[in-house]
């Protein structure tokens, strides 16, 4: 089936099993006839789009990957498909295809800022109202930027810059004997050690 | 012109029985007969929940009325949004795990399942054979609890006390089964990757046993108080229906795809653990209305049951954890003794294990449907990236069609029927 995915349409990028997953990836014009055809054609008959979300990779050139979760009742098999983009070019939507997309697009849209063109219902859908920022993204601190509280003298709910009481922590508990690979006086059984190594592998 | 007005006796049989005939139905005569008046119907819009008892959570739906009739159902989401995801990815995998327990609070371990299953493969990783039996029967306790809820919830929004009450003392006993096994009532953290967090103590395999034995029994009263019933037959049947075109459009999962006539059950078609070994039954009905919903999932409490009996009857004693100290702590004995086990034990504490770079997508079948974790790791001790795939998030989503046209009160036979729970929607 990878095969025949990666021959059959152009701007496919890879067709492949990755863990026992088929995974395509393609190029965001080719997005809408890939689906189509994986929708409609009794070969695939991937009726439910069971999830869509986003992945940040923000030292790449196109940082998000927008990653689509496919499954056939049918033929009981799943698919992943996978195109990329950045924080301005839109994804086309694939709400018409699977109606259920509204809500996942919206969710992808929220958490990332990613796109989708043709979606006529791109909202905010999990964050409080006016939230700003992009939570999910990798840049976004853990903490956020805006607290909220009750605020009793003025009677509503008041947005304050985030004031920590304790610094934000975040240990750093991978060994340095796994990250200095030779520590000092070590070298020489270092190289013992790495040349075996090199034998075996 | 009186000749006009006599009406012949059929006719009169006709507005006898049927007298609600929309008008694109009728005759061209007969519409000319019928009396037309203009009654002025407001249309506005109403505010459902958040804090509605029958909105299981939090959940605000905007109604627009007309009248009685709700024309759209727009929900609004986000008000329980944790930022779980964000969260999971500033933790070690061992750490990430709980916070899988507060996403669907009401079925916490099959949630665990979904995440301790996609770290195994990615790690590649095998359990011991007693840890799957372990967990198929955890699994399967937890449908039963949450099937017991969402019923009985059900059946109190429709205007049924008796269930819900009988069905509070029968969760109690199997979460006492819980507290046995992990310590905790609701927030278990019980299956891990590499197994399960600990041995059962020795005696609580008979005690489910003999549990499993009433049960089905108690499944037949609450079934006496429900199924029959004919104020519950009212609020239910014909009422959000969902062909399978739809359910499968709107990426429906569980209970609620089954209710539709899709004969799809991941425990089935796509076994994990040990539910490849174990005989089960996967109930389906085609009408698709909140009563087939809830049939469905009547009859999978008794699937449930047999599944648990088939556990207890081929459990054996044996590892509960894979035997590799990388993954699993090493025992209290042994790390007054030996060095080795001490650092291993501070290590697998503080920094983790290491998962090799990869992506996976894995499902299990949740009790309210097909609950999904992508995750992507980088090599590090921490996921790249965890997205959970909530079921009930789709399932919200849709209820603007489920409910078209439907009275105000059926709307809360639907979200009902639909298994809502907005720890996993809002995540």
């Amino acid at each position: 089936m990878a095969f025949t995915l990666a021959t059959s349409l152009p701007g496919i990028h890879s067709a492949a099993v990755e863990k026992g997953e088929l995974v395509v990836r393609t190029v965001r014009d080719q997005l809408l006839p890939l689906m189509t055809l994986l929708r409609d054609d009794p070969r695939y008959r991937f009726e439910q789009l069971m999830d869509l979300c986003g992945v940040d990779f923000p030292g790449r050139e196109e940082r998000f990957e927008v990653v689509y979760n496919l499954l056939s009742v049918f033929h009981n098999h799943r698919i992943r498909v996978i195109v990329t983009t950045d924080e301005t070019t839109p994804v086309p939507s694939v709400h018409h295809l699977w109606p259920c997309a509204t809500w996942w697009e919206r969710e992808c849209y929220d958490l990332f800022g990613v796109l989708f063109s043709g979606q006529p219902d791109l909202r905010r859908i999990l964050t409080d109202i006016g939230f700003e920022g992009f939570p999910l993204r990798k840049d976004f601190p853990l903490t956020g930027y805006e607290e909220v509280r009750y605020d009793v003298e003025l009677r509503k709910v008041v947005k304050e810059p985030v004031s920590l009481t304790q610094d934000f922590r975040d240990f750093d508990f991978v060994s340095p004997w796994e990250g200095m690979l030779t520590l000092p006086g070590d070298e020489k059984a270092h190289e013992v050690r790495q040349g075996i190594k090199r034998s075996r592998g | 012109m009186t000749d006009m007005k006599q009406p012949r006796a059929v006719d009169v049989e006709e507005t006898f029985l049927r007298n609600d005939i929309p008008e694109s139905l009728l005759t061209e005569q007969k519409l000319q007969e019928t009396e037309r008046r203009t009654v002025e119907i407001d249309s506005h819009a109403l505010n459902f929940g958040p804090q509605h008892p029958s909105a299981h959570g939090v959940l605000r739906l905007v109604l627009e009325m007309e009248g009685e009739v709700v024309a759209r159902a727009v929900p609004h989401i986000g008000l329980l949004h944790r930022g779980t995801e964000k969260l999971i990815e500033y933790k070690t995998y061992h750490k990430a795990l709980p916070y899988f327990d507060r996403l669907d609070y009401v079925s916490p371990m099959c949630e665990e399942q979904a995440f301790a299953l996609a770290t195994e493969k990615l790690l590649g990783i095998d359990i011991p054979e007693r840890a799957k039996w372990l967990r198929v029967m955890f699994a399967e306790i937890t449908r039963i609890l949450n099937h017991i809820l969402n019923i009985t919830a059900m059946g109190l929004d429709c205007g049924a006390v008796t269930p819900a009450l009988w069905g509070y003392e029968e969760r109690e006993k199997l979460l006492e089964f819980y507290e046995a096994a992990s310590g905790a009532r609701f927030h278990a953290n019980y299956f891990r990757p590499g197994g399960v967090a600990r041995d059962i103590p020795a005696e609580l395999e008979d005690r489910i046993g003999a549990w499993a034995k009433e049960f089905p029994a108690w499944i037949d009263d609450l079934e006496g108080l429900l199924t029959e019933n004919r104020i519950w037959k009212q609020r239910t049947v014909g009422i959000g229906i969902f062909t399978t075109e739809q359910a499968l459009a709107w990426g429906f999962s569980g209970p609620c795809l089954r209710a539709s006539g899709v004969p799809w059950d991941l425990r089935r078609s796509q076994p994990y653990d040990n539910y490849h070994k174990v005989d089960f039954k996967v109930p389906v009905t085609r009408q698709g209305d909140c009563y087939d919903r809830y049939l469905v999932r009547m009859e999978e409490m008794r699937e449930s049951v047999k599944i648990i009996e088939q556990c207890l009857a081929q459990i054996q004693p044996g590892d509960v954890k894979v035997q590799d100290p990388k993954f699993t702590p090493p025992r209290r004995a042994d790390m007054k003794r030996s060095m080795e086990a001490l650092i291993h034990h501070f290590k697998l504490f503080s920094e983790g294990y290491h998962v090799p770079p990869g992506a996976t997508y894995t499902a299990v079948e949740s009790p309210k449907g097909e609950f999904g974790v992508y995750l992507v790791a980088d090599g590090s001790n921490r996921p790249y990236r965890c997205k959970i795939r909530p079921t009930g998030f789709s399932h919200l989503q849709a209820i603007d069609e489920l409910s078209r046209r439907a009275m105000l009160a059926d709307m809360v036979a639907v979200i009902g029927s639909l298994d809502l729970v907005f720890g996993e929607v809002d995540r």
